[in-house]
């Protein structure tokens, strides 16, 4: 019986160890890491991406296509732009994708340069449910913010009416729509709000979410949209490429230089035809551009400068970058159809200019 | 089930018939190897239990570890700071917890009269039948429908009826989303939890108080007020109290219809969020503070459900003893 109960106890005690290793495993991520970065160093001729999700149907189509032309595969995880950041900050991916550069406190976080370079635009549209009103309308930027600062509460407000001449308002509430989980897409809208309303800009603020001063919050471009479609005298935001592809009515924005303009791919790509700083990190909310719509941002992939680290290869970081050079270049071609607006020219070069710094071990990779 | 447990038994006593038919010391051998497939497989009973209460006591501590930076920052006054801001990195659990207690309070309210009600039909009215059978498997499936089958039919159905409430009783504002909205969805989703106990337990009542309430002349009213409600009050209370322990929980359909904005309700109508909520929509994007902030929030609702669901199993044991 000595025998049998000590068996037992060892037993026990080995079950013990084996849920304790188990436990471990699954409750900390640096194990998962650990993995998923010997893999990415592991096969060269596959890459891994993560982040945006606005970029995802675009990626999607240009990834399929390099790789049924050059047989690289990329893996890419639309993850939201937060959490792309936080995968190249833990180096567990070749890159990240985001719809708004790294701030302050996330650059502080990386322990080597990361470059931005801008792949695509888009432009957040105000999509609306108002029944009896056929006319598309106009929205000057002040009245825009004074509607999602909660002052303009009726869609006959006069400051509403002066834009829309002819078009018969309802004496309805004005019900707002907003996303309720963290977003690039919030990050545009409230960036180009704290731009043009001071007021906003010190009530609320900037960023991927904020405190929203009235409004319903819903989930995603879906949410929001099914919230719009679901309230009568509802106004949200929403990407352009969702609002397209749904039949969404959405309104003319007034931009810098006083005019009312409709949301397109021309007149975002438009709007991106600025002069852009060496590191591309540049907002195209509220730009100088005649014919740009005010509302539109650039979405970068982000890449550390120094490509050497955790034993990558220089053929890993080589295909790395032809693949970023291909996708500024070639890769915009698939732009239009899926309503992303294509690099404006300006935009290219700079990101040709940022992809030459990069380097391998101190040396340039591409010529 | 009984074949295989006859068939098990007549295995046994072959097993037993062979041994005495053996040399006493492969008798011997033979009853080791017996024992040895016994203790195996309470080895590995006990081996399955106490993995159960390592995972628990395993995510509490992940739970733990995970929110210390925001413990750390906050401390205590993370639970009533009114503001969730992440904008300026400042978080407070307070709008989140009201909304969760708000809607969770609420739509335990407005589930008891169904529940009780239900439970007594069942267990006291008929008891038997097909008439029961049918509610009782159309309360069973109220239970086994997934809850993002609750938002859909509340976005489409209760939102635009709500708003149209909110409208006639001219309170503000018209939207239809809300707490109100939320609770009631919830309160459907309730019902099967305390009705099911409350079944039970009030078939479990002698029938010889009930028969003594009748013979001195007691109407079926009587009966049930004077005799099972207060014999099976406990009972009650405890399915009560499981329900709210889900009602705590709920997610999906909370998010599809409460508005999800981060301020203090004001009053019942107006827009909120719960805590599980938060957690669903905030965590994919957050890092750092913010992703700590969300994993105490976590702690914080696994920290009540706990108390509620302790609270519950402590009054049914005391109702069976």
């Amino acid at each position: 019986m000595k025998f049998l109960n000590l068996k037992s106890t060892l037993a026990i005690a080995a079950l013990f160890g084996s849920m304790a290793l188990t436990s471990c495993g699954g409750g900390s991520g640096s194990d998962k890491k650990g993995d998923s970065t010997a893999t990415a160093s592991g096969d060269d001729n596959s890459l891994i991406g993560a982040g945006s999700s606005f970029d995802n149907p675009l990626f999607s189509k240009m990834f399929y296509d390099y790789n049924s032309s050059n047989g690289l595969k990329v893996d890419y995880q639309s993850v939201g732009s937060g959490a792309g950041i936080a995968q190249l900050t833990s180096r567990t991916v070749d890159f990240g994708a985001s719809d708004a550069p790294m701030n302050g406190k996330q650059d502080s976080a990386v322990t080597s340069p990361v470059l931005h370079i801008p792949i695509t635009a888009g432009a957040v549209v105000l999509s609306y449910n108002l029944a009896g009103v056929k006319d598309t309308l106009k929205f000057a930027p002040t009245v825009l913010a004074d509607i999602f600062l909660g002052k303009i509460t009726k869609w006959n407000d006069p400051k509403i009416a002066a834009d829309n001449k002819g078009v018969a308002l309802p004496d309805q509430a004005i019900t707002i729509a907003h996303r309720a989980d963290g977003s690039g897409t919030t990050s545009i809208f409230t960036s180009y709000l704290s731009k043009v309303s001071e007021d906003w800009n010190t009530k609320v603020g900037k960023g991927t979410s904020v405190n929203w001063p009235v409004g319903l919050g819903g989930k995603g471009n879906d949410g929001v949209s099914s919230l719009i479609k679901q309230t009568p005298g509802a106004i949200g935001y929403i990407e352009l490429a969702y609002a397209i592809q749904n039949n969404m009515p959405y309104a003319k924005i007034q931009n810098k230089a006083g005019v009312f303009i409709t949301p397109t791919i021309a007149s975002v790509t438009a709007a991106a035809n600025i002069t852009i700083p060496a590191d591309s990190k540049v907002s195209l909310t509220n730009t100088d551009a005649k014919d740009g719509y005010p509302i539109a941002g650039f979405s970068w992939v982000l890449i550390y400068k120094e490509q050497k680290y955790n034993n990558r290869s220089a053929d890993r970081a080589t295909k790395l970058l032809k693949l970023l050079s291909w996708m500024i270049h070639d890769g915009q071609k698939f732009s239009g159809a899926l309503y992303y607006a294509p690099l404006s020219p300006a935009a290219v070069s700079t990101g040709d200019a940022i992809l030459k710094s990069a380097t391998y071990d101190g040396k340039p990779i591409l010529q | 089930m009984p074949e295989v447990i006859q068939m098990e038994e007549q295995a046994e006593y072959q097993g037993v018939a062979t041994i005495k038919s053996l040399s006493p010391a492969k008798r011997l051998q033979r009853s080791y190897r017996h024992i040895r497939v016994e203790g195996a497989f309470k080895v590995m009973l006990v081996g399955m239990g106490i993995f159960m209460v390592v995972l628990v006591f395993g995510i509490l501590l992940t739970l733990i570890i995970g929110s210390s930076q925001s413990i750390k920052t906050f401390g205590l006054s993370f639970l009533w700071g009114k503001n969730w801001d992440a904008v300026n990195d400042v978080y407070g659990a307070r709008p989140f917890l009201v909304g969760t207690l708000l809607t969770s309070f609420l739509a335990l309210f407005i589930s008891i009269p169904f529940s009780i009600a239900v439970a007594i039909f069942l267990g006291e009215y008929f008891p038997k039948g097909w008439v029961s059978e049918m509610l009782k498997n159309t309360i069973e499936l109220i239970a086994a429908v997934p809850s993002v089958i609750y938002g859909l039919w509340g976005f489409l159905v209760l939102v635009p009826l709500v708003r149209a409430i909110e409208i006639k009783l001219g309170i503000q504002p018209q939207q239809g989303w809300g707490i109100f909205t939320a609770s009631l969805i919830l309160a459907v989703m309730i019902i099967p939890y305390a009705a099911s106990l409350g079944r039970s337990v009030i078939q479990m009542v002698p029938s010889a108080l009930k028969e003594a309430a009748y013979a001195l002349g007691a109407t079926r009213w009587e009966v049930i007020r004077s005799v099972i409600i207060p014999y099976t009050k406990s009972g009650l209370f405890a399915g009560i109290l499981l329900s709210l322990g889900r009602a705590l929980g709920e997610t999906m359909a909370v998010t599809m219809l409460i508005g999800n904005s981060n301020d203090l309700p004001k009053n019942i109508f107006s827009t909120g969020n719960t805590m599980a909520s938060a957690i669903a929509l905030f965590f994919g994007e957050a890092n750092d503070l913010r992703r700590s902030s969300l994993i105490e929030l976590g702690l914080v609702l696994f920290l009540i459900t706990l108390v509620i669901n302790m609270l519950g199993k402590r009054v049914i044991k005391r109702f069976t003893n």
